[in-house]
């Protein structure tokens, strides 16, 4: 949880300085509609850094990168549907629950299929996380469709207006939660001794176990913090954007994207690098045809590749097996 | 207290420690001596858990704690200062001080004042850099401060893998004087080192390790006077 290596520093600093620069061309050129687009991937992106930090929290901790991480994403989104929509919950406790149960499904998860993997190699933990998305994937097409469902937003939809564009009350929702959310994460891991622990861990495996911290304990709480960001991030965004069964994917694609670009295992890097994304990714729907949008993403993994041949790990040295 | 029965440790295919027998009784400084590679951290690694043991027992006040777990070693009451510090460089004095108490977290309700101030008393220098982060440290504070984050788990068997590496003359005697005290008020020591000399003058008991093996032993008095022992280690 720290900022990662100067390197990876610099490269997002670039990266910010470039979409500055894209931000400002925008609103020159595109006035009131820029700044719609602008408040749009502000809201997407927020939900990408959640994504990202939970990936940078379970990565940081056991350096397994969980492709399942989207799947609490969509978790969180179809549990808000039963919850709220069929069970007639009020919002906040669906919410609430929602949150608690997609956790304790991370646990679960992180004891009965990546705890028993303590002794095999980071890859096949990781190949292990890939069969574990495709599990709960068909599972939530089992339990609730393929038809995308519809929650409510929580404090009805009567948009605000904000210097000639307007934003959906939600989109506030969605900023609120991910400021707490950060700054809940961040305490946890420079606050408390068990965070303090973690992060000693990730920065000395050998020298942590030796005062007692437990390489066993720290990727429960990876895991359970990841699915519970996923999962909030999927429960305050299901009013804007519908949810569905097979959004996993996607969500964590970009939120990996968002993770590389933040420096995989910083969580204000996972924040940085989600709210540049969404921003990029609504300015390309705007400019170009929509479906273009989608390719953003790929487009940051592949020049954070060529950027960075030592590849998306970090430095060498950073992969302990 | 600490017993090792024919201990042996593989790094793959290559055997790093053959039949290691060696005891540390309690109250008593022991030392291992031995040339670059004889396995001296491999034995301490082993004894802490970090490396696992093929053969042989560590047996511990009676009880059999060969290849547990680190975490669950040190809460038993033994302490490895590993070789080359390992501070938690990004972390700040006080943090590293504890992080070491870890282990103590539920017991008198996580609070560690006691061992904070035994450990600033011993080494003032931590205490005026509290704030500081970990690896701003000089050499001498940082082995400082991982002596410190070993003792503040408060262990009954500590463990320290060459405390002198890299200091200063002066330095080292600080540091083995803080050794002294330590012995003084009971704790018992096992103490790796290649400065023979003065790990022999501060030990009660030394053991001479080569290529995995311990070659000799004896009272650290008499490893002194041991010809062999002068001419390849007292130089
Ligand atoms: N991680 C490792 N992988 C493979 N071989 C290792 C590893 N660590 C140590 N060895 C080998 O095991 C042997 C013993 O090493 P060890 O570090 O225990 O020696 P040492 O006595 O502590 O040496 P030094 O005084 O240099 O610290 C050496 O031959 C070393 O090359
Ligand atoms: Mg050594």
């Amino acid at each position: 949880m720290r900022m990662g290596d100067r390197n990876q520093v610099r490269l997002l600093w670039g990266a910010a300085a470039l979409v500055a620069v894209v931000v400002v061309f925008t609103l020159i050129y595109k006035g009131s509609t820029g700044l719609q687009w602008i408040l749009s991937g502000l809201t997407v992106g927020s939900i990408y850094a959640l994504v990202a930090m939970g990936f940078s929290v379970i990565y940081s901790s056991t350096r397994v990168i969980n492709f399942a991480q989207g799947e609490f994403t969509m978790l969180g989104g179809m549990m808000m549907f039963t919850l709220c929509t069929r069970g007639g919950l009020p919002l906040w406790l669906g919410f609430l629950l929602t949150v608690g149960i997609v956790t304790l499904l991370g646990a679960g998860f992180e004891r009965a299929a990546i705890h028993p993997l303590k002794d095999q190699s980071v890859i096949t933990v990781i190949i292990v996380t890939i069969g574990l998305a495709i599990f709960i994937r068909a599972l939530a097409k089992w339990i609730w469709g393929t038809d995308p469902v519809k929650v409510a937003s929580f404090t009805g939809d009567k948009p605000l207006r904000f210097f000639g564009a307007s934003i959906v009350p939600q989109s506030l929702w969605v900023f609120g939660l991910t400021l707490i959310a950060v700054v809940l994460v961040f305490a946890f891991f420079n606050r408390t001794l068990l965070g303090k622990g973690m992060r000693a861990a990730a920065d000395n495996p050998d020298a942590a176990s030796l005062v007692g911290v437990s390489a066993s304990t720290s990727s429960l709480v990876a895991w359970s913090i990841a699915a519970a960001v996923g999962a909030a991030a999927g429960a305050v965004i299901a009013p804007i954007n519908f949810a569905a069964y097979d959004a996993g994917a996607m969500l964590g694609l970009k939120g990996f994207s968002a993770a590389v670009l933040g420096g995989l295992g910083s969580a204000p890097g996972a924040v940085v690098g989600g709210l540049m994304l969404g921003v990029l990714e609504m300015i390309t729907a705007g400019f170009a045809p929509s479906g273009y949008k989608d390719a953003v993403a790929f487009l940051i993994l592949i020049l954070v590749l060529l950027i960075r041949p030592q590849g998306l790990l970090g430095k060498p040295a950073d992969v302990k097996v | 207290m600490l017993r090792v029965e024919k201990l042996s440790t593989f790094y793959g295919n290559i055997q790093a420690l053959r039949d290691i027998t060696i005891r540390a009784r309690r109250g008593s400084i022991t030392t291992i001596i031995g040339a670059n590679g004889a396995g001296k951290s491999t034995l301490l690694r082993t004894i802490a858990g970090l490396n696992k043991a093929r053969h042989g027992l560590v047996i511990y006040d009676d009880h059999d704690i060969t290849n547990l777990k680190p975490n669950k070693i040190v809460r038993d009451g033994i302490s490895l200062v590993p070789q080359g510090r390992q501070v938690f460089s990004d972390m700040t004095v006080m943090e590293n001080l504890q992080l070491g108490a870890y282990v103590r977290r539920f017991s008198d309700r996580g609070d560690n004042a006691q061992e904070l101030e035994m450990v600033y008393e011993m080494f003032p220098v931590l205490s005026e850099r509290k704030k500081q982060t970990a690896g701003t440290l000089s050499g001498g504070e940082q082995q400082m401060l991982a002596v410190g984050r070993a003792l503040m788990s408060r262990p009954r068997l500590l463990l320290l893998d060459e405390p002198s590496m890299g200091l200063a003359p002066k330095v080292i005697q600080s540091i083995f004087k803080t050794l002294n005290a330590l012995h003084e008020q009971g704790l018992t020591i096992l103490l790796v080192e290649q400065d023979a000399k003065i790990a022999l003058e501060t030990a009660d008991y030394g053991y001479v390790m080569k290529t995995g093996k311990v070659a000799l032993e004896g009272q650290a008095g008499e490893l002194l006077e041991n010809d062999e022992v002068k001419r390849i280690y007292l130089g």
